[in-house]
């Protein structure tokens, strides 16, 4: 049966909130650790292991929730207590685990000193805890606001970088301007069905029958432009290469995956949880943003000669694949989200670590022939840098090809055939720029005799990518285990609608 | 007499808040937002809601806009600077998706509420008789939501720590 928690006494309300509380706690430390030292690099990584070690301690409190099966005794309040909330905490936080361990060596090297920095990457990770255990809009937006301002801050950290600063002012304009529509949203949702609570608000729609109410389909249209600039969808996507561009490269890689999956956490519950009734409408705005964020991000890639940039927008068309999973409107298209994202975090990360390796400077000018004869120079990371763009593809014997594959059944379950067409084609499109990497990498010597010489994985950055490496070849060919936990993190996210009748 | 004030001070409103985006110079704009700000809180007393009046004149109408202030003379942006405003085509577009938002208003506002999910008339002010202006607001704040209320701590701590660490000179 599991630990029954009783979020109505103060206790209960701890223990529901126990990886919340003992993040911020830790966060709290680590902010006064660095107002007392910070003064040299060997402060610094004194912050980043100290990071580590809250981020890992809260990661085990939210394995040990999930595994004890802890579920709300009555009605769900402000914190949902399912295996959704673990399962996508948990790969946040992972998510989160892997950019600390990648700043560790590259804060140093391009000599930025702010150990702040990992407090706000403590912030940002709390932030994301919220929109993955909220059950109340408003929990939502606090979460999404307190991430976003934490990585507006993180893009900007390189103080002396012009483009660094550019990205940061861009993205807290546009984000903002996104916040606005997300909280209008919310208020007209609010307005039409008397609440803010998701259940409640899914009991309000089907009892009053509001499934077409005008406000109600308002709201929901804001809601969806808020989340769609977050999660930088089509046609919301303008900001995100010049800001992933101009970020430090491991802010960028936070940025391309746990955000974005924080972001569609909170899509995926707000509308299968509270507005199920209304999925005739908004799958048909999904599948639309769906369809165009894959062509449009697969194409404009295309195009793209610099490293960074291309990954902007390969990760801008990867959003478009969620998006098919989301607008399938179903449990499967829930489970096929969560292995998904496991599957993207460690891809993405993977990918932006040994570009980090490789550049200087914010890896802006690293272009794509530059990786000539990185396979005879460096053939461990020529290596794993094909396994992530294989695996960014969806080449079989990768996990990113069960991801694919479970994202396309449960858009085929749910009838749309067209959607999983334009994945399979977007899908062949994406092979003519993830390929060449993999091409220059192998098949094209070396420009000069010392070209690679200062491409160097470092400390816990080799570990990132050796281990994300291993685990995408492992996932791959040995998807069951995992495919069994996604599964048990989308149970019961759909309210059954019998239930709903008979209460 | 009520109805009066409502169009009274929403008119009001409405075209300081134009008049606050169409000045040139930053210190009148600032003036007019502050009776933007005023008249909003007239709307609140209206509405029943005089401890959110009072707040809305203390903290936007006077703290914020008090910063504003500062920050324009701080950055001298005195002066009439050059009109941001767009030209002949960008101001048919602004007016294009103003009159779609305007339109969407009144969609909305022609929706009366299910019956189940209005208060009854009355609510507002036999709340307020009961528990006083501040009892009605602090009572669900510190009850209800106050899981949301201890998160937005959270989150100012987040604004704080990252305003020093991007405006300190050294840290």
């Amino acid at each position: 049966m599991g630990m029954a928690i009783d979020v109505s006494v103060p206790g209960g309300m701890v223990l529901a909130l126990l990886p919340e509380l003992l993040l911020v706690g830790w966060m709290l430390v680590l902010l006064l650790a660095v107002a007392w030292r910070h003064k040299d690099e060997g402060d610094q990584q004194l912050a980043g292991q100290l990071a580590l070690v809250g981020l890992v301690s809260t990661l085990l409190v939210v394995l040990w929730m999930w595994l004890r099966d802890a579920h709300a005794e009555s009605l769900v309040g402000m914190i949902a207590l399912d295996g959704f909330r673990y399962a996508t905490s948990a790969i946040f936080l992972i998510g989160a685990i892997l950019v600390v361990m990648l700043s560790l060596g590259y804060l140093g090297r391009e000599s930025i000193l702010t150990p702040e920095y990992y407090v706000l990457v403590l912030l940002a990770t709390v932030g994301m805890l919220f929109m993955s255990s909220g059950a109340d809009l408003i929990v939502i937006f606090l979460g999404l606001e307190l991430m976003s301002v934490s990585i507006y801050v993180l893009a900007g950290i390189d103080r002396r970088s012009a483009f660094s600063a550019e990205a940061a002012v861009k993205y807290f304009l546009l984000g903002a301007f996104a916040s606005g529509f997300f909280l209008y949203g919310v208020a007209l949702l609010y307005g039409a069905t008397g609440t803010t609570n998701l259940t409640q608000m899914h009991l309000q729609i089907t009892s009053l029958g509001l499934e077409t109410n005008l406000m109600l389909l308002c709201g929901i249209g804001l809601l969806l432009i808020g989340f769609g600039f977050k999660v930088a969808a089509v046609p919301f996507h303008m900001w995100a290469p010049d800001v992933y561009d101009g970020a430090p490269t491991p802010i960028t890689a936070f940025m391309a995956a746990a955000v974005k999956a924080a972001a569609f956490a909170a899509l995926i519950r707000v509308l299968l949880h509270a507005l199920v009734a209304s999925d005739v409408v908004w799958t048909e705005i999904v599948f639309w943003l769906s369809a165009i964020t894959m062509i449009v991000g697969n194409l404009v890639a295309l195009a793209q000669t610099q490293l960074k940039r291309m990954l902007a927008y390969s990760s801008i068309g990867h959003a478009g694949y969620i998006l098919a999973a989301v607008a399938s409107g179903s449990e499967e298209g829930a489970k096929a989200f969560v292995f998904y994202v496991l599957v993207y975090t460690l891809m993405t990360l993977g990918a932006f670590g040994v570009l980090a390796a490789i550049g200087r400077r914010g890896e802006r000018d690293v272009r794509v022939d530059d990786l000539s004869g990185l396979g005879s120079r460096r053939p461990w990371m020529a290596l794993a840098m094909t396994v992530f763009m294989l695996s960014l593809l969806g080449f079989p014997g990768t996990a990113g090809f069960i991801g694919k594959w479970l994202v396309l059944s449960s858009v085929v379950q749910a009838d749309q055939v067209i959607l999983a067409v334009l994945l399979v084609l977007a899908s062949v499109v994406s092979a003519g720029y993830y390929l060449p990497v993999v091409m220059a990498m192998y098949m094209r010597p070396a420009a000069a005799e010392d070209s690679h010489s200062g491409a160097q994985l470092t400390g816990a950055a080799r570990w990132v990518v050796g281990v994300a490496a291993v685990l995408l070849l492992l996932l791959g060919v040995w998807p069951n285990r995992a495919m069994d936990v996604a599964a048990d993190g989308a149970e019961g996210l759909r309210p059954a609608p019998t239930r709903v009748f008979t209460d | 007499m009520q109805v009066v004030n409502f169009w009274l001070f929403s008119g009001i409103a409405i075209i300081s808040a134009l008049l606050c985006i169409t000045r040139r110079s930053p210190v009148v704009s600032a003036m007019w937002l502050v009776l933007t700000m005023f008249s909003i809180a007239a709307l609140f007393v209206i509405l029943g809601a005089q401890f959110i009046g009072a707040i809305q004149v203390l903290v936007y109408a006077g703290a914020i806009m008090v910063l504003f202030l500062f920050v324009i003379m701080l950055l001298n942006l005195g002066r009439g600077e050059p009109t941001d405003l767009p030209g002949r085509l960008g101001s048919l577009i602004m007016l294009g998706v103003g009159a779609v938002l305007a339109v969407e208003l009144w969609a909305v506002t022609r929706i009366v509420p299910d019956g189940a999910i209005r208060l009854p008339a009355g609510t507002m002010e036999s709340l307020v008789e009961q528990e006083g202006a501040v009892g009605a607001i602090s009572d669900p704040l510190f009850r209800d939501y106050l899981v949301p209320f201890e998160i937005t701590s959270v989150l100012l701590l987040a604004a704080v720590v990252g305003a020093v660490v991007l405006a300190k000179r050294r840290l």
